[in-house]
């Protein structure tokens, strides 16, 4: 059963991300000039990524040293510019045999 | 005239529509294994349609933490929409109505902005409902399969899976980080803020959505300022 609470969530984070999306097209026609606003949007993108990967990566699977060795496989293969599914491929597998080696070994 | 534009779009949502459903494969999986149910995880897909953006309110919903911290982190972490509607909205087709505007509107994701971009200066509604149609399809059905394959499969097998949206965003981050110097300094500086917010004490008490919204837009602020981008007469970023 849905609750109310997720619903009004839902209506929430819909609704912003909406209106950020829409406003501009709807209305604005104006290209944006002013440099440090421009700059300001060129760097948000990244340090909103990094800072949701890290610290959080470090509880993503049941245990810190797993995490930190899928962590690692994940920087390495993007260090060389492997694609999106290749990486992350690549974090679950090393996730996967650590947890295998710390539990049966 | 109006139907090829309609197949054109499709077509050329097709790449995005592939990509799109292993990254809400790992969404769904990451929302189960947070505690919202497969038609919860689902709903959110198909309203919102953003990576970050989902990722980041679901330990936020699951926590029971507050409407305005979610409305916050929304806020800051897709104010770049803001920015790219704004851009996109100079290209559409003269002829757009408010209404197919309206509808658009929705579908303006980061992967299909950068192919619409690509696609000349007067984009037509029927285009871009068809480069909507397959990725909004593809993040639909991809969070449904993750969602469903979290709820049945073996504990070792979800706690791997758990990393790969992390795995993603890596991938998304590092590859910018490392063509430039400011771009690094920025990350190291969100970073170091968000491990603050999470480690020290007093500061650790604050919720986690609102440890993202700061460190990011404090570490965006001070790179503004520090190392501001070059613009040229029209407007446009140049490196």
């Amino acid at each position: 059963m849905i609750s109310t609470r997720f619903l009004i969530c839902l209506v929430v984070m819909a609704g912003v991300t909406y209106l950020l999306r829409m406003l501009p097209i709807v209305v604005l026609r104006q290209k944006i000039k002013n440099r440090f606003i421009l700059s300001f949007l060129h760097y948000i993108p990244v340090a909103v990524l990094s800072v949701m990967i890290v610290p959080s990566v470090f509880y993503a699977s049941d245990s810190l040293i797993s995490a930190l060795v899928g962590f690692a496989a994940a920087l390495i293969l993007s260090f060389f510019e492997k694609s999106l599914i290749q990486v992350a491929c690549a974090a679950c597998a090393a996730v996967l045999v650590t947890e295998i080696i710390i539990r049966y070994i | 005239m109006q139907k090829n534009l309609f197949k054109k779009g499709i077509t050329d949502g097709l790449a995005i529509c592939i990509g799109y459903f292993s990254v809400s494969f790992a969404f769904g999986v990451f929302a189960v294994s947070n505690g919202l149910s497969v038609v919860e995880a689902v709903l959110i897909s198909m309203t919102n349609l953003t990576s970050a953006g989902q990722l980041a309110a679901v330990p936020i919903i699951c926590t029971g933490s507050g409407l305005i911290e979610l409305a916050l982190s929304q806020l800051v972490i897709n104010s770049r929409y803001l920015f790219m509607s704004a851009s996109l909205s100079q290209r559409l087709s003269s002829k757009m109505t408010v209404i197919q505007r309206l509808m658009v509107s929705f579908g303006n994701t980061d992967e299909i902005f950068a192919v619409a971009m690509s696609n000349g200066t007067q984009l037509e509604a029927q285009y871009m409902y068809g480069l909507i149609l397959t990725p909004f399809l593809g993040w639909t059905i991809g969070t449904l399969a993750g969602a469903v394959a979290g709820n049945i499969l073996p504990g070792i097998i979800v706690s791997a899976l758990g990393v790969a949206i992390y795995g993603m965003l890596t991938a998304v981050v590092l590859p910018q980080i490392k063509k430039s110097k400011s771009m690094a300094l920025c990350a190291l500086i969100a970073i170091v803020l968000g491990c603050c917010f999470e480690y020290m004490p007093y500061l650790n008490g604050l919720p986690g959505g609102f440890a993202v919204i700061i460190s990011a837009v404090a570490a965006a602020l001070v790179m503004a300022a520090a190392a501001p981008v070059n613009v040229s007469e029209e407007g446009d970023i140049c490196d």
